[in-house]
């Protein structure tokens, strides 16, 4: 029988790591995911789990330290948030590259500056290009189903790549809900033990890892990456699958709400999803036919699969919680008009930002983008197509 | 056992030939002694900051490595091998491996003194069983010799250039020796390339055999940065020793020790003048430069003898 719980997004991932008991974990603290690695530690200091914990003194030291743990053939997460995760940057793409699949518990929360411990995601949207796996969660369900799916997905053969469980700051991480978590005995047997096939530690065969590669080789390693990630997308269902199988709950690279008969939807990743639905619930009871598609998979990004699911409506809103300071919209937008276009699609695309540094964003204000949209198609008044929501005035 | 050159030379190489460091790398050198006081039988996970050692010994698809060996990025082998050891650990623990492994590595002046200090102090402070081998020679050699903080005072670098109104590094050498000291590790040892070797394979064998954490200091020539004949460099080794410019000395639980006391004491030019990044120093204006060396070189070895002094 599952278990009913009440808890946080960080006690719902610190649970999930609790059942898997991962072999190391380095970790150093920053807002809002500091209660991880204490709560992991709490657990190790009561002989819950056997897990090493290392006490690292950046971040950039906490995956340093999981690249060597990981490449030595153990299983290693770690967590960290914003600036954390900015000074790990380097090291992002050390790890995929190395091919190691390590789990980051990744709690979004705005970049500096100025300083901000609220929620965006600008720290993960940064990373997008490193060749990390990168997975959100509207609610703490979500991040707890990710965080138990996380290894099976990246210790795939076909995968060996880093992952990034994403969760939005104190939103998620701190709001405590009602949450259904799955046995330990279920969970063990569905992650299963970790057996690397190549690892520094193989007393059979010594290993090399972080060569110097010249011009000749540097670019295959490039699309090695780029193949695994391809190879992720069906791993990626097919785990889902067998997830669903133990908890009863469906996931894919996206969540569709009410969108398979709508003229016009919204696309936005993590617990904003939960208040857009809300809205949608209220105009669909005035009769208007509009919907949402919440991205899940942000890497791989599932283009096609997004834009095929987008082709029948006449105007989407693409709502990017991250500036990317190209003068016209964040990344989000960018990835899914091209994937419009790609297919020849002849729905309108209109980027907007939202909720930068823990801006709320309301039920309002998603209706007043269905209403935007709809006097763009039905009225045929010009709206801007690149526009802040929640601004003061 | 007492120490026996021509056996400790007949063991087995555990850096292959064939890497692409320059003929005549004190790295190199420092390298291979270090590893060679790895007991036989006994594995060992090599880590590596980026540097000339790290570029040249593992340049896809080869390495020059008999034991398993990472390079992660410049400023993180301590963090780096922090982990590759807590690993160690685990596996020991839930009996998936019963070798035994050592974990040792290697960084340059630039990952060490400067880029990696934090990452250094971080390994040394939480004790990893690791040894931690600077080979310092004074300056970012990979880059192309620019000024560090292990750079010698009046040194020309490419950052520290002799030129009209420059006599070039106008600050002195950092001493992490002593730094290291203070984190209060079991073994810290100071040493160089001198004749049978003796020196530094006895310390390597201490730092690598001493449970916890271990730091190595090692002056490593570098016949490019330093400009001197490539053949010379033993004998700035042992100028750099006998001029005190470079004591050998341990500290073992917190209790320091000279390994060599010169008995006559040399002055500080003779080891000056064997480098051409020196050369500027003995133009006949520059006399007071030399006078200024000679002191301070006199005031660190004084503060030596008196930190050993008091065991």
């Amino acid at each position: 029988m599952a278990i009913r719980e009440r808890l946080s997004g960080n006690e719902a991932v610190a649970y999930a790591i609790k059942q898997i008991n991962p072999d190391v974990m380095p970790a150093f603290p920053i807002t809002p995911s500091t209660e991880i690695p204490q709560f992991v530690s709490t657990f190790i200091s009561n002989g819950e789990i056997d897990t090493e914990f290392i006490p690292v003194e950046s971040e950039h030291s906490a995956m340093s330290a999981a690249i060597g743990a990981e490449a030595a053939g153990c299983r290693t997460l770690t967590a960290t948030s914003s600036c954390g995760m900015a000074l790990m940057w380097e090291e992002l793409y050390v790890a995929a590259s190395n091919r190691l699949p390590l789990a980051l518990a990744l709690v979004n929360r705005a970049l500096s500056g100025p300083i901000n411990i609220n929620c965006d995601h600008s720290d993960s949207m940064g990373a997008r290009d490193t060749g990390w796996i990168q997975i959100y969660a509207e609610n703490n369900q979500e991040a707890y189903d990710n965080f138990i799916q996380a290894f099976r997905i990246s210790e795939h053969k076909d995968v060996r790549l880093p992952i990034m469980i994403c969760q939005d700051g104190f939103i998620t991480s701190h709001a405590v809900e009602n949450i259904e978590l799955i046995e330990d005995d279920r969970v063990k047997a569905f992650v299963g033990s970790y057996e690397p096939e190549q690892y520094l530690l193989n007393p059979d065969m010594p290993m090399a890892v972080g060569p110097y590669a010249t011009s000749p080789y540097y670019m295959e390693t490039k699309m090695a990456q780029n193949t695994a990630m391809k190879n992720a997308k069906q791993v990626i269902l097919d785990i889902a699958k067998e997830f669903e199988e133990i908890s009863g709950r469906k996931y894919s690279f996206f969540e569709e709400y009410r969108l398979d008969d709508a003229d016009y939807a919204i696309v936005i990743i993590g617990s904003a999803a939960g208040t857009t639905k809300e809205a949608i619930d209220e105009l669909r009871a005035e009769g208007k036919k509009v919907g949402l598609l919440k991205i899940r998979v942000f890497r791989p990004f599932p283009g096609d699969e997004i834009a095929k699911a987008l082709s029948h409506t006449k105007a989407v809103a693409i709502l990017d919680r991250s500036e990317g300071f190209r003068a016209g919209g964040g990344p989000l937008s960018a990835e899914v008009k091209e994937h419009l276009y790609d297919i020849g699609a002849s729905t309108k695309a209109v980027s907007y930002i939202y909720g930068l540094g823990g801006r709320d964003y309301r039920v309002d204000d998603a209706k007043k983008v269905f209403a935007e949209l709809y006097d763009m198609i039905e009225n045929g008044i010009e709206i801007p197509q690149y526009q802040y929501i929640g601004l003061r005035k | 056992m007492a120490y026996n050159f021509k056996e400790v030379m007949n063991k087995p190489e555990r850096l292959a030939p064939g890497h692409r460091m320059c003929a005549g790398c004190g790295g190199t050198i420092a390298v291979r002694t270090v590893l060679r006081a790895l007991h036989e039988g006994d594995k060992a996970v090599i880590g590596n900051a980026t540097g000339c050692l790290e570029v040249s010994s593992f340049m896809y698809p080869y390495t020059a490595y008999e034991d398993s060996y990472i390079h992660n990025a410049f400023e993180n082998a301590g963090a780096t091998l922090s982990g590759v050891e807590t690993a160690y650990n685990v596996l020991k623990k839930k009996g998936k491996l019963n070798d035994t492994y050592k974990f040792i590595t290697f960084g340059g002046d630039g990952g060490t003194y400067d880029i990696g200090l934090q990452s250094l102090s971080g390994a040394m402070e939480r004790g990893h069983d690791m040894v931690y081998v600077c080979y310092d020679n004074g300056a970012y050699m990979n880059t192309g010799i620019q000024r560090s903080s292990a750079t010698p005072m009046y040194a020309d670098t490419t950052t520290t250039p002799v030129g009209k109104v420059s006599n070039g590094k106008m600050q002195n050498r950092k001493d992490l020796a002593q730094i290291i000291a203070a984190h209060d590790i079991p073994y810290v040892g100071q040493s160089t390339l001198l004749g049978n070797m003796r020196d530094l394979y006895e310390k390597s064998e201490k730092a690598i055999y001493t449970p916890g954490a271990a730091f190595l200091n090692v002056m490593a020539p570098c016949p490019r940065g330093w400009r001197y004949p490539t053949e010379q460099i033993m004998d700035i080794c042992r100028l750099a020793v006998e001029t005190c410019y470079w004591p050998l000395f341990e500290v073992i639980e917190g209790k320091w020790s000279l390994s060599y006391e010169p008995k006559n004491k040399l002055p500080i030019e003779d080891f000056l003048k064997t480098q051409g990044r020196f050369k500027h120093l003995f133009k006949p204006e520059n006399e007071h430069l030399l006078v200024q060396y000679q002191e301070e070189v006199d005031r660190r070895w004084e503060d030596l003898q008196f930190r050993c002094s008091k065991n």
